[in-house]
């Protein structure tokens, strides 16, 4: 366990992707297959739920220290992070006892925590709390928190992987893909030189798009890419073997049976076929908003009505996979000829459609393309270049996105919460206003587009303006107007407003503002008649 | 016998401020930290030991500083006034104040924890005991100093090996010379940035012993291996980026928390406070046998909160200090003032340019 916490803080210590790999090799040599196991399940974010309550935690955690619940609060809001406020509010028993394995501790201490009632948990919690200690203890709270999270790339595990097995990034990366144990075992199929191993259950990688920052002209001829919507919705691969579907979504979560109708619509592709797409809620042939898909989202049952009201679809952009042959390496265009041949032997009115390619003679047509994206409900376009193999990873140079502009709006800062992590103890999470007559009424909350030196700025004056707290929320003086931008804007009957907007992020701070000039409600009603008239 | 006024602390019986924020007739100055230092008064009454710093700080205001030995008692307007260590920095004192049989003390900033560049903090029996909260919440627990500089020092020894110079960070007042004193100066060079460099020789002048030192920008070419004490200000200019291949690290009580080390963004942060952490504070006060308790910059609430649950009479005392931040020396320039509270503290400035500006900069503005 010293040794993975030690990883741990060799990996938070450096911002050096050299000295990460660096770290990672040297712990993979040592360690034991059943650790190694943990670890990689663990570094690339397979950790477990939540194993304790947050509430029965934090109680016992302040019982532990001594302390009042409210001063353990306090303590919690300036450390931002549960586990590490456990860490430094508990005292620490320096016990010199042998050091027993991460498999022992993941095995025999945490995940045992699934399986006992409170008074167990408090009684294993405060003996494994006066076992371990420093980073140990640390990484052994964020596990229990379920917030284990590390300052690594999959990319650079993988890297780390291949560069102490010998074996080749892209096979270490597919083995990690799909459903797998932690286990010795499992650890010497992922080292295994022979890459001629399959799964039958795994999807392949995911190939991500860089948002393109240059000129189009700087892509070369037009005629060679491939134009796309860029769909608002889930990215997922569709896996068709052995007689069986499974739908994996980027996280590479198993969406089973979330969306039953494409499920059924896949029943009629053959063996051996592997879809890559957008999951999207579909109706008559054109994307419904964001908003609706949600109600699809994290519902584990999906009854009658909602699959009536949400209708959902899979958009395919490609195929990676067709008679149990691995496509990815032939060019786009091929793949796609491919892609609509499998497609079109589907029966009429299913549930998976081809994403169409958009016209494009030029890059005007392009741009153009582009400004009708929002009425597509798309979130702007796909330049995929048309000889491009399927990547693992995010690479530069072959696949594109390309936003739409966002909408933007001037709101008024009113309310401010302290942030986590790396903004433990800087108030960092902000909800903006806009005027509705003569009041403010909050509108959107933003966590993104400041920089550091106008975060601390902000921070100070949400100190020296707090009006009142609410917890660990400040109602603070009308004072700072910023520019927030966004995708999309709906009409909402959750929302104070009345309207909820799509990805709203903060893209400026506007100084030279007072908060009389920020926007109205009239404003961004407009905004949302100009959406829905167009749509 | 102190209130808070527009100007600062004031003791109306006295007739004089107590770390004014404004320019006054007449301070009495707990040290020469810019937050408690205001130019422009027309008398500072300050330790005698800390009487070089302090002028150093006040440039054109140098000749009202007079010093005052630490247990001398003097009566200011029928007000006996006496300054004893409060082991923050060079100097550093609290204020005792008595009238009319009734006793306070004003801590300003301080720390029990050992430095052997400053007098040790002695505790000062007291009615009423005005202390900081910087770092009062009990996450804040210091490691011991000797085992802080084990750490400053192997990390040294390790960017020597690596072939790197050390860039360590730290206020340029207390801080970088308390550093100083606990690195093992056998190990290589050790240069001084020049806001650094100004206050140590003030701090050699006043008889504290510091290992040898160079002058950063004329000695640059002789930085191989060097270690480099510069202020947090420096991390990231172009004067620090001229030492070629380094490793960054700040040392500062914030350090203590994760969030706040990765925030820095320096290869490492030291866990080395000049205040006093929640248990120091707490034994502090307890030492001090005061029946009030009137608490300032940090974590008032929470301080008042549980010395009130311990059956103390304790409140919070508004004040403008500042103690040890996070960001010293990066002032936000686009904060808009409120007319109507004009709450907005004066920056800390540290002199971030090398070679140094003028004392005088280094102050808020008046």
């Amino acid at each position: 366990m010293k040794a993975f916490g030690e990883l741990f803080d060799a990996i938070d210590r450096t911002t050096a992707t050299q000295g990460k790999v660096a770290a990672l090799v040297s712990y993979f040599r040592e360690a034991t297959e059943a650790d190694a196991a943990w670890a990689i399940s663990f570094l690339i974010g397979r950790r477990p739920k939540r194993l304790i309550k947050s509430a029965l935690l934090r109680q016992w955690a302040a019982e532990a220290a001594a302390i009042p619940d409210w001063l353990f609060e306090e303590s919690y809001t300036q450390v931002g992070d549960l586990a590490e406020t456990i860490s430094l509010l508990v005292p620490e028993v320096v016990d010199a006892s042998p050091d027993p394995s991460l498999q022992y501790w993941v095995e025999e201490r945490l995940l045992p925590f699934n399986r006992m009632d409170a008074e167990q948990q408090r009684t294993a919690l405060l003996s494994a709390w006066g076992t371990l200690a420093g980073s140990s203890r640390f990484v052994f709270n964020k596990l229990i928190t379920g917030a284990f999270r590390v300052g690594v790339s999959d990319g650079l595990v993988v890297r780390a992987l291949a560069q102490v097995s010998g074996v080749s990034r892209d096979a270490i990366s597919h083995r990690l893909m799909g459903q797998w144990e932690p286990s010795a075992d499992w650890y010497r199929r992922v080292m295994h030189p022979d890459t001629d191993d399959a799964d039958w259950s795994r999807p392949y990688p995911f190939y991500l798009a860089y948002p393109l920052e240059n000129e189009l002209t700087t892509l070369g001829d037009a005629g060679d890419w491939q134009i796309e919507w860029k769909w608002d919705g889930i990215r997922a691969q569709l896996v068709r073997r052995n007689g069986k579907t499974l739908i994996w979504s980027r996280g590479e979560e198993l969406l089973a049976g979330r969306f039953p109708e494409v499920e059924q619509t896949a029943e009629f592709l053959p063996d051996g076929t592997v879809l890559d797409g957008e999951l999207v809620a579909w109706r008559d042939g054109a994307p419904l908003p964001f908003s609706e898909l949600q109600r699809r989202i994290n519902r584990k049952t999906i009854g009658k009505k909602l699959l009536a009201d949400v209708p959902c679809a899979l958009v395919v952009y490609d195929v990676l996979e067709n008679g149990g042959i691995d496509l990815r390496t032939e060019p786009m265009h091929a793949r796609r000829t491919t892609l609509d041949a499998v497609l079109s032997r589907l029966p009429i009115g299913g549930t998976l459609h081809p994403s169409p390619i958009i016209p494009a003679q030029n890059w005007t047509d392009v741009h153009a393309a582009r400004s009708s994206a929002r009425e597509m409900l798309a979130e702007g376009l796909m330049l995929k270049r048309k000889s491009s193999a399927y990547g693992v990873g995010r690479r530069s140079g072959d696949w594109w996105k390309w936003k739409v502009t966002p909408l933007t709006i001037d709101a008024v800062l009113v309310y401010a919460q302290a942030g986590h992590g790396r903004r433990a103890g800087l108030y960092t999470d902000y909800t903006f206003a806009v005027w509705d007559g003569d009041t403010l009424v909050p509108f959107a909350k933003a966590y993104s587009g400041l920089t550091d030196i106008e975060i601390k700025a902000v921070d100070r004056y949400v100190r020296q303006h707090t009006l009142e707290r609410f917890g660990p929320v400040r109602t603070v003086t009308p004072g700072l107007v910023f520019e927030l931008a966004f995708e999309g804007i709906q009409e909402s009957n959750r929302h104070k407003s009345g309207i909820a907007v799509r990805f709203p992020r903060i893209n400026r701070w506007r100084t030279d503002k007072q908060p009389a000039d920020a926007d109205s409600l009239t404003t961004i009603r407009a905004m949302l008649r100009a959406a829905t008239v167009t749509s | 016998m102190l209130r808070v006024t527009d100007c600062g602390l004031y003791c109306e019986a006295g007739d004089f401020f107590i770390d004014p924020w404004r320019p006054v007739a007449r301070a009495v100055v707990t040290h020469a930290h810019s937050d408690h230092l205001v130019g422009g008064c027309d008398r500072y009454l300050t330790a005698a030991r800390g009487v070089g710093v302090a002028k150093e700080r006040l440039g054109q205001w140098a000749d009202r500083v007079e010093g005052m030995a630490f247990g001398e008692t003097r009566s200011i307007n029928g007000v006996r006034v006496s300054l004893h260590p409060a082991g923050h920095i060079l100097g550093s004192a609290q204020v005792r104040l008595e009238h009319r049989g009734e006793v306070w003390v004003a801590s300003g900033d301080y720390k029990t924890d050992p430095d052997p560049t400053c007098d040790a903090w002695e505790p000062v029996r007291c009615h009423t005991f005005i202390t900081e909260s910087t770092f009062g919440l009990p996450i804040y627990r210091w490691p011991r100093p000797a085992d802080v500089f084990a750490e400053v020092n192997a990390w040294w020894r390790a960017n020597i090996a690596a072939g790197q110079v050390s860039l360590l960070f730290g206020y340029g007042l207390g801080k970088a010379q308390r550093l100083l004193a606990g690195l093992d100066a056998s190990l290589g060079p050790i240069l001084l940035h020049g806001a650094v460099d100004r206050m140590t020789t003030l701090y050699r002048e006043a008889g504290v012993l510091l290992p040898d030192t160079s002058y950063a920008t004329t000695a640059r070419g002789a930085a191989s291996g060097a270690m480099i004490i510069a202020p947090p200000s420096a991390d990231g200019s172009t004067w620090a980026k001229k030492f070629g291949a380094q490793s960054t690290a700040f040392a500062s009580g914030w350090m203590l928390v994760r969030g706040a080390r990765r925030r820095r963004s320096v290869d490492r942060g030291f866990t080395l406070s000049d205040h006093v952490d929640w248990p120091q504070l707490l034994a502090a006060i307890d030492a001090t046998g005061a029946e009030r308790v009137l608490v300032t910059h940090g974590f008032t609430e929470p301080v008042v909160r549980w010395l009130r649950e311990r059956g103390l009479a304790a409140d919070v005392l508004a004040t403008r200090y500042e103690g040890e931040r996070d960001d010293p020396s990066e002032t936000p320039a686009t904060v808009p003032t409120d007319p109507i509270t004009d709450t907005i503290t004066d920056p800390i400035t540290d002199p971030i340019t090398d070679p140094p500006t003028t004392p005088a900069d280094s102050l808020p503005t008046p």
